[in-house]
């Protein structure tokens, strides 16, 4: 059962575009819709990936964000140079717990910050120089990558510096692949460019490297797209896929190498898991090596188990059968974790606000514990991501895009979830107003969510943010009704 | 003129437009057979599309330009 009907839904989107000025709020209303299963095309009823309105809180990255932070900086052995300003690089180094095994500083560089940082003099001269200086000085100081690639912030793109041109000559100087990335901050409306234009950058720089050179592959490799190894997450996905009889060739990108990313187009299947950041490259690879690509969910027994037969149906009986000793052989483990915590958890309300992806992937995973999402949004996806979100969600779920601050926190004053999962930024304003928060970007320092062990923790730690005793201790004592005090004074 | 790609899908061919996310099935196209193949195709939101018509591509999918002719974008 829904918390809302349908007028009731549209009248609290009504109330909270009150406050706004006319054009804004004209603007607004376009973003918010209650979702109506019986919509096949979101186009109709939702707009996305648009310009944010001037002057609201709006929770967005840059397409900086996205290349330098979502797709390039889990892979481990390539250098992710931040060419610009120092504040960028500083700021987007290993925040997102991108897990890899390695060494760091030595042949992993994940959380290590690499900047030019750009001075005033920079500006007005150009960067090139400096950019090859550092090349030069990185290649000195770790020549144990395997390549590099520049991250290029605002004033690279401004100042017109042709990072192109350095990265070919000093790629051919050092004999290392150097990826030149045009993800300026200014570019697009939010990181989802970002991942665009990395994908592009691949498929330019790096995929084809290898063309003709490639042993055949076996029958059952499988690459995985769009797993950020996140707390582990993409580990805990390869063990399954493997457990099945799959040989994972590359992950991309969370612990990825580039020799990973060369070696995928011999592959028989891409699986990709985040379709918002990756589906441009899976879209490419089936155009010219003809490898299919297939979207999956490792979020949640039912939908794993869902997914490893659709996986399992595009191989022979083996990989079926493979599949369904999995399924069983976790059975039992995941039925103990939903006896213990489904009952605590039962018919909790939640409301999502996440980037591209998880609003949708995470509802089986909340479903099989008892729990409702009565609000789901996301901040960067596109229309095909909402295409793909309307069936999943009941009816008369609240759909926001791009939600500023203020709409989120009136739409969680009013609709009294019992838990909101979304980012860091979001986070403190929900603690303080008294409703448990699971960060839902880095699993609030947690993890893996992943696959059959990962829900294992996602149980757990949704358990202990609903029924934290400390949501009992949130009012002050003179804040308490007054007949308790009087009981208390009496004792 | 934008580039697009023409893929099989379950139900005949999908039209996907990179630079504005569209995705959709193609409802039908003026000319598809091995020799001539293209011309209008109109997409399952109302969209209209032109494109040249060529001969058909060996494998699908495959990137082409094409023209917005009518619809909604």
């Amino acid at each position: 059962m829904s918390l809302l009907n349908r007028e009731e839904a549209e009248a609290l989107i009504q109330e909270v575009l009150e406050v706004y000025p006319e054009k804004a709020k004209k603007d607004r209303a376009k973003h918010l819709m209650v979702n109506d299963k019986a919509i096949t095309q979101s186009k109709k009823c939702i707009t996305s990936n648009r310009k944010s309105v001037p002057g609201v809180m709006t929770q967005r990255g840059c397409a900086y964000a996205g290349a330098r932070g979502v797709v390039w900086g889990p892979f481990k052995d390539i250098i992710a140079i931040s060419h610009g300003p120092i504040g960028c690089g500083q700021y987007s180094r290993g925040g997102r717990r991108n897990y890899f095994a390695g060494t760091s500083g030595i042949d992993s560089f994940c959380d290590v910050m690499f900047s030019s940082d750009f001075q005033e003099k920079d500006v007005v001269f150009g960067g090139d120089k400096k950019l090859a200086k550092l090349i030069d000085e990185v290649e000195g100081l770790f020549p144990l990558s395997k390549a590099l690639s520049v991250q290029s912030e605002c004033p690279i793109g401004l100042i017109g510096d042709d990072i192109e041109a350095v990265s070919k000559k000093k790629a051919a100087e050092i004999g290392k692949t150097i990826v030149p990335v045009r993800c300026e901050g200014f570019r697009g409306v939010s990181q989802s460019l970002g991942h665009h234009i990395s994908n592009d950058a691949i498929r330019d720089w790096i995929i084809s490297n290898r063309d003709g050179k490639l042993e055949p592959g076996g029958p059952y490799d499988v690459a995985i797209l769009g797993d950020y190894n996140i707390g582990g997450d993409a580990w805990a996905s390869r063990i399954l896929l493997e457990e099945m009889g799959l040989n994972v060739v590359a992950q991309w990108s969370g612990d990825g190498t580039i020799a990973e990313i060369e070696n995928t187009p011999k592959v028989k299947l891409n699986l990709l898991h985040c379709y918002r950041s990756m589906n441009y490259i899976a879209r490419h690879m089936e155009e010219k090596y003809g490898i299919p690509w297939l979207e999956y969910n490792f979020f949640g027994p039912s939908k794993i188990a869902a997914s490893l037969r659709e996986i399992a149906s595009h191989f022979d009986d083996t990989i079926k059968e493979g599949a369904e000793r999995v399924i069983a052989k976790y059975k039992p483990a995941m039925d103990a974790i939903i006896a213990k915590f489904r009952p605590r958890l039962e018919g909790k309300k939640v409301m999502l606000y996440v980037g591209g992806l998880r609003p949708r992937h995470t509802v089986g995973a909340y479903e099989d514990l008892g729990m409702e999402v009565i609000g789901a949004g996301y901040e960067f996806a596109h229309n095909d991501d909402y295409d793909r979100t309307m069936h999943d969600l009941k009816d008369t779920t609240l759909i926001y895009d791009d939600a500023t601050g203020y709409e989120l926190e009136e739409f969680v004053r009013q609709l009294k979830p019992d838990l909101v999962g979304s980012g860091i930024k979001e986070k403190y304003t929900f603690h303080k107003m008294g409703v448990p928060f699971r960060q839902l970007h880095s699993w609030d320092y947690s993890g893996p969510y992943h696959g059959f062990d990962g829900f294992a923790v996602f149980a757990r730690d949704m358990d202990m943010a609903v029924n934290n005793p400390c949501w009992t201790l949130f009012k002050a004592p003179w804040q308490k009704p007054a007949e308790s005090t009087a009981e208390a004074e009496a004792a | 003129m934008a580039n697009i790609m023409i893929r099989k899908g379950d139900r005949g061919y999908v039209f996907y437009m990179p630079k504005r996310d569209i995705e959709d099935s193609i409802v039908s196209m003026e000319f598809d057979s091995p020799e001539k193949w293209g011309g209008e195709i109109k997409l399952g939101n109302g969209g209209i599309y032109y494109i040249e018509p060529q001969t058909a591509p060996a494998r699908l999918p495959y990137s082409l330009r094409a023209r917005r002719i009518d619809g909604v974008e």
